[in-house]
C-alpha cells in the first residue's frame, strides 16, 4: 500500500494545475480518493469533517451486498446442476456460477463508470462515486443469461438518462440500478422473463431433468401455478431459481444487518417498507377474491426481489424521501405498491421495480409536503404563544 | 401589385423573409424550444413513412393557413378571430385528410386521427396568433413553412432513431443485416412505446441547449 501511496505522490504534480496531464485530473482523483482517504480538512471555522466520505459510504453497501453476490454465485452453479440432474460440490457450483456472474459485473462497471468518467472529463469535476454501487447492483438484479451487450447498452441508458442528464450523483431523479432493470424489462423482454432465463445455459431445446421447470416462485405464482411455489425454508434460503442476487432472503438479511449496524440504510424505509407489504397482502388476504390474493404475508414477502428492493434499492439516499416522516410514507407505499402491482397485473410479475421507481419519483413531493406540514404546525405554534402572552 | 412600386419593394427571399425559414429549425424550434405539438410527435414516429406525411401535411397546412389568415388579417373582427381561424384551418385540413385517403391510404390509416388533430395541434394556432395576424401574407407563409418544417425535421430524427432501433429498418426496408441479428443481437421494444419518443426529444433538447447556452433557462 505504501508503494502505492509513493507512486501516487510521485505522479501527482503532473495531474495537478500546470502539469502534464492537467486535462485527466478528474481521473487521477477518482482513483486517489478510492484508494486512500482524502487528506482535506477545514481551514476556516469551527467544522469538522467527517472521514466517512462517499466513496467510504459506498464501500460498506458494497460490504453489504457481498453476501448476496457470494450466495447468488453458488446458486447460479447449483441450479445448472439442478437442471442438467448432476451432483456437485459447494466449490464446483461456486467457481461455475462465478464464471458466470464475473462477466456481467466487469460489463456493467466498465459501461457505467465508462459514461462517468467521459462526463466528469467533459463537464471537468470529479467523478462521482454514485456508480460504485450501482455497478454492483445491476449484475445482482439480472438474470444470469441475459446477454452481456444488453447489460452495457441498459447501463449506458440509465447512466446517461437518469443520472448525468440530471447532473450527476446525487440529482438523479431515479435509482440507476433499477433505471437499467426496467429498460431491459421494456426492451428486451424476452430476455429478462420467462422461464428459460433465470438458469444458466437453459435454452429451449437445452436437456433437462424430467419436471424441472426454470419457472421463478414470482412467475409461477402469476401464472396462477400456486402449487409450484417451493416451502418458505427454500424461499428464505434461496435455493430457487430467480435474478442472480435475489434469492437468498438469509444473505440479504445479513447485508441489512451490516446497513443499519453502520448507519447506512435507513430504518424507518427498511421498515416501513415491510409493514406497507404486509398490510396490503393482508387486506388482500382479507378480500380473496382469487388465489394469489390469499397467499400470506410470509411468502408474498419472500417472493421475488421484495426484500432485495426494500434492503438495497429503496433505501438508495438519493431517490428516497430524506424527511424522517417522508421516509416512512414513502417506504410504506412502496411495498403497497409492489404488492398491489403483482397481485393486479400478472403481466408485470416483479412488482418491486416498478413501485420503487413510481415512488422515487414522488419522493421529492412526499418532502415537499411534509416540510410545509411541519412549517405550518411551528407557525401555529408561535401563533398560540403570542396570543397566550 | 402593379409594375412600377416593386422597386420599393424588398426581394422575395431577403435576409429578413429567410430568416424566417429558418429559425425555426434552431432556435425557435416548435418542438425542443417552445414545446408545442408534442403529442403528434410523440404518436406518429414509430416509423418513418408516418412521419414524413405527417410532416408534409402540417408544413401545408401551417403554410396555407398563415397565408390566408394574413390576407384576411385586416377584415376578421377581433372578437371571432380564433372561430376564423379554426374555420381556415379545418378546411385546410380537411382537404389534406381527403388527399392522403385518396393516394396513400396505408399511410393515412396508420395516422389515423392525427391528420384530423392537426386542426388543434398547438403549433398552428401560435402561429396565426403570434404571426399571420400582424404581417404580410409572404412573410407569413414563409414563416409557417418554415414552422412546419422545423416540426417536421424533430419528427423524422425521432422516428428515424425510433425505427432503426425498434424494428432494425429505416423507410420500411431492413437495413440491419441477418448476420448481426443471428449474433444475437435483437430489436430494441422499447424504443416502440411512446415513452421512448419522450426520452429521444429529451435527449435532442439537451444536445441543443448544451449547444445553445442561450436557451437555456436562468435561474
Amino acid at each position: 500500500m505504501k508503494a502505492v501511496r509513493k507512486y501516487l505522490d510521485k505522479v501527482k504534480p503532473q495531474f495537478q494545475k500546470g502539469g502534464r496531464f492537467e486535462k485527466f485530473h478528474s481521473t487521477f482523483d477518482a482513483f486517489e480518493t478510492f484508494l486512500f482517504v482524502p487528506d482535506t480538512v477545514t481551514i476556516k471555522g469551527s467544522h469538522i469533517r467527517d472521514p466517512l466520505d462517499m466513496k467510504r459510504t459506498m464501500s460498506v453497501v458494497i460490504i453489504a451486498l457481498m453476501p448476496a453476490l457470494l450466495f447468488g454465485m453458488w446458486n447460479v452453479g447449483y441450479q445448472y446442476h439442478l437442471s442438467v440432474g448432476s451432483e456437485a460440490g459447494i466449490w464446483e457450483n461456486f467457481w461455475f456460477g462465478f464464471l458466470k456472474v464475473l462477466p456481467i459485473i466487469i460489463v456493467s462497471y466498465v459501461s457505467g463508470l465508462g459514461v462517468e468518467f467521459i462526463f466528469a472529463q467533459y463537464r471537468g469535476h470529479e467523478v462521482n462515486e454514485g456508480f460504485l454501487v450501482s455497478g454492483m447492483l445491476i449484475p445482482l438484479i439480472v438474470p444470469v443469461n441475459i446477454p452481456l451487450w444488453m447489460v452495457a447498452v441498459a447501463t449506458i441508458f440509465a447512466v446517461t438518462i437518469g443520472k448525468e442528464a440530471f447532473g450527476g450523483t446525487g440529482m438523479n431523479i431515479f435509482n440507476p440500478a433499477l433505471l437499467t432493470r426496467a429498460f431491459l424489462f421494456f426492451a428486451y423482454p424476452a430476455q429478462i422473463t420467462g422461464d428459460l432465463v433465470w438458469i444458466s445455459g437453459l435454452t429451449g431445446n437445452a436437456q433437462v431433468v424430467d419436471g424441472f421447470s426454470g419457472a421463478t416462485p414470482l412467475s409461477s405464482a402469476a401464472l396462477g401455478m400456486f402449487d409450484k411455489i417451493p416451502p418458505l425454508s427454500d424461499l428464505f434460503f434461496g435455493f430457487i431459481p430467480g435474478s442472480i442476487g435475489e434469492t437468498s432472503k438469509l444473505a440479504i438479511l445479513i447485508g441489512a444487518f451490516i446497513l443499519l449496524a453502520t448507519g447506512i440504510g435507513s430504518w424507518r424505509i427498511m421498515l416501513s417498507t415491510l409493514l406497507g407489504g404486509i398490510i396490503m397482502t393482508l387486506i388482500f388476504n382479507a378480500f380473496g377474491a382469487n388465489e394469489y390474493m390469499k397467499i400470506d404475508a410470509l411468502t408474498q414477502i419472500m417472493l421475488g426481489g421484495f426484500l432485495f428492493g426494500a434492503v438495497f434499492m429503496a433505501t438508495d439516499p438519493v431517490t428516497a424521501s430524506q424527511t424522517n416522516r417522508g421516509k416512512w410514507i414513502y417506504g410504506f407505499l412502496t411495498g403497497v405498491f409492489a404488492i398491489l402491482i403483482r397481485v393486479f397485473n400478472p403481466a408485470y410479475p416483479e412488482g418491486m421495480m416498478l413501485a420503487i421507481l413510481l415512488m422515487n419519483t414522488f419522493a421529492p413531493l412526499i418532502d415537499y409536503y411534509v416540510v410545509q406540514a411541519n412549517i405550518k404546525k411551528r407557525l401555529k405554534r408561535v401563533k398560540l404563544a403570542v396570543e397566550n402572552k | 401589385m402593379s409594375a412600377n412600386n416593386k422597386s420599393n419593394q424588398e426581394p422575395l427571399f431577403s435576409a429578413k423573409n429567410t430568416k424566417l425559414l429558418k429559425k425555426p429549425f434552431n432556435l425557435e424550434n416548435p418542438i425542443t424550444v417552445q414545446v408545442l405539438g408534442i403529442c403528434s410527435a410523440l404518436a406518429v414516429t414509430v416509423q418513418m413513412k408516418p412521419a414524413i406525411v405527417m410532416a408534409l401535411s402540417v408544413t401545408i397546412v401551417t403554410g396555407f393557413s398563415n397565408l390566408l389568415i394574413s390576407f384576411l388579417r385586416d377584415t376578421i373582427p377581433a372578437r371571432i378571430r380564433i372561430i376564423v381561424q379554426l374555420v381556415v384551418v379545418a378546411a385546410l385540413v380537411i382537404i389534406v385528410d381527403q388527399i392522403l385517403k385518396a393516394y396513400l391510404y396505408d399511410v393515412s390509416k396508420k395516422l389515423s386521427v392525427f391528420v384530423g388533430l392537426i386542426i388543434t395541434n398547438c403549433i398552428l394556432m401560435g402561429r396565426l396568433e403570434a404571426f399571420a395576424m400582424g404581417n404580410k401574407p409572404w412573410p407569413s407563409f414563409l414563416d409557417g413553412i418554415g414552422n412546419g418544417i422545423g416540426y417536421g425535421a424533430i419528427l423524422v430524427i425521432v422516428a428515424f432513431f425510433r425505427e432503426l432501433l425498434g424494428s432494425g429498418k429505416i423507410y420500411g426496408y431492413d437495413v440491419i443485416p441477418k448476420v448481426v441479428f443471428e449474433t444475437g443481437y435483437v430489436n430494441n421494444g422499447l424504443m416502440i412505446l411512446p415513452p421512448m419518443a419522450l426520452i429521444t426529444i429529451g435527449v435532442i433538447i439537451w444536445l441543443q441547449r448544451s449547444r445553445n447556452r442561450e436557451l437555456v433557462d436562468k435561474s
